[in-house]
């Protein structure tokens, strides 16, 4: 899956899950502000990635993720760890 | 000592999804039993339930508070939105006016077979999801309703089995009362997918008429073969005449009197003399003669040993009087934890439109319901008075007593 592929796919269930219009999803846009996350949505969204890309999310791997573009970076460069090991 | 007013009621029910089309149903009889072959495939000896639509939520709560809520938990929104709109009680009002909440609730199946399923399979507790902890809780409907609404008075659940509706309401009651809220949201929920009633059609207490599922609940009647599980929500909103009067809110009625009793026996078998003793605790608390009632709801679910005891206590403390009696379980089937407070907006509907519902299928009566004046066909009739008896698994008994607002 390449980088468009995954942008694609977590922007469908990010608009899914949480509810949120399609415009306000941007590279820079604040993930926790615009999905309007709270301490239990964090919950849902390691199940959903994890449901979707077969990787293992931990919640405090949140802390640096602030925009939707490290979001998309963090999974790429989990889901190749995942592939090589 | 203040004053109980009833201000709202609302319901979600086998027989309509508010209060015109139930009061239509109750009017005309209408059953809401189905069979159901999915029960039969998993095991059920009876397939028969009170068969309800789901509730429709998105659009209307957001994706927080509806993955939060079980399915008894929509039911109890759908029934508390269309009582406190008749309370006149909006979002901004409750947030700023200490308004509490007692629900009855006993149970919550589903969430919790489902979510340690998925727990089981991915062995990983947080591919439950972060709504799971707050729909396996016993006390779900309170915890949902009272973050919707920014509650700031009492909140807790009454878990008292099929009289858990009723004691929400006594308990709420006895609160206002005595001075200690103003106003509080009463009512009762129940479940009523596949997980919820397994165990109970164990014990075959079910009827088992499937051939004939709107004639399969029948109270009172010689023919009877066991209950039919039922549920959905039904709430009751209450407060002191003084804050009824201060907002200028219409009154429904005027809870008078709250009796309750444990058997103090057998868990499931009932007795005479606990539920009798629960019916003349309410008149004494009213300050009533029995002659005064003007009709009695009555707990009677369908089976043979709990509608013959209650036939003796209603006779026993009644007697001569013999007001008008009817089980609405002979069309709702057996609500469980929420038919104490579904029984409350019943026979409120039937005060408001001056009519006993029928207690449809009685048509041969035993021994003992010969004496008591059931109405068998709806009768139009005034109601100044009101009795409303559910009774529990335990011995647990409760009786309320409601008047009319003139």
């Amino acid at each position: 899956m390449n980088k468009e592929e995954i942008i694609s796919k977590v922007n469908e269930f990010l608009i899914e899950e949480f509810e949120v219009s399609a415009d306000k999803i941007t590279p820079d846009a604040p993930l926790k502000e615009t999905l309007e996350l709270d301490s239990l949505d964090y919950v849902d969204l390691v199940v959903i990635i994890e449901g979707n890309f077969g990787i293992k999310v931990h919640q405090e791997d949140f802390a640096t993720i602030r925009t939707f573009d490290d979001l998309y970076n963090y999974i790429i460069t989990k889901s190749a760890q995942t592939t090589v090991a | 000592m203040n004053r109980v007013v009833i201000t709202g009621i609302g319901v979600y029910s086998c027989i309509g999804k508010n209060l015109d089309e139930v009061k239509d149903s109750l009017y005309n009889g209408r059953s809401g039993i189905v069979l159901d072959p999915v029960r039969k495939q998993f095991g059920y000896r009876s397939g028969l339930t009170g068969y309800l639509e789901k509730p429709q939520l998105k659009g209307i709560l957001d994706r927080r508070s509806r993955i939060m809520l079980p399915e008894q938990g929509e039911y109890a929104y759908m029934s508390t939105a269309e009582a406190l709109k008749i309370a006149g009680m909006d979002h901004d009002f409750l947030e700023h006016n200490e308004t509490g909440i007692i629900f009855g609730n006993d149970s919550t199946a589903q969430p919790v077979i489902e979510a340690n399923d998925i727990v089981r399979e991915k062995k990983n507790t947080m591919f439950a999801g972060s709504g799971a902890v707050f729909q396996t809780m016993n006390s779900t409907v309170n915890m949902n309703l009272a973050t919707i609404y920014k509650l700031k008075g009492i909140n807790f659940t009454v878990s008292a089995a099929c009289a858990s509706g009723s004691h929400s309401i006594g308990l709420g009651y006895f609160l206002i009362k005595h001075g200690y809220q103003e106003r509080i949201i009463c009512g009762g929920a129940q479940e009523v997918n596949i997980y919820s009633m397994g165990t109970f059609d164990a014990l075959g207490a079910f009827s088992i008429r499937e051939n004939e599922p709107t004639k399969a609940s029948r109270p009172f009647d010689r023919d009877r073969d066991g209950l039919i599980p039922s549920g959905g929500a039904a709430t009751v909103v209450i407060e002191s005449l003084e804050s009824a009067q201060r907002r200028g809110a219409k009154i429904l009625g005027e809870v008078i009197g709250y009796g309750f009793s444990s058997n103090g026996s057998h868990i499931s078998n009932p007795t005479v003399e606990g539920p009798l003793r629960s019916l003349n605790m309410s008149l004494k608390d009213a300050n009533i003669e029995a002659s005064e009632i003007d009709y009695i709801n009555a707990h009677a679910t369908s089976t043979p040993q709990g509608d013959m005891s209650e036939a003796q206590a209603i006779n026993e403390a009644f007697g001569e009087c013999r007001p008008p009696v009817s089980s609405t379980k002979s069309m709702t089937g057996h609500e469980c934890w929420m038919a104490g407070a579904s029984e409350i907006v019943y026979s409120l509907l039937m005060m408001q439109n001056n009519f006993v519902a029928p207690n449809i299928n009685f048509e041969n009566p035993d021994e003992f319901s010969a004496k008591l004046n059931i109405a068998d066909v709806v009768k139009e009739q005034n109601i100044d008075v009101f009795l409303s008896n559910s009774f529990g698994f335990g011995g647990t008994n409760s009786s309320l007593i409601v008047r009319k607002w003139k």
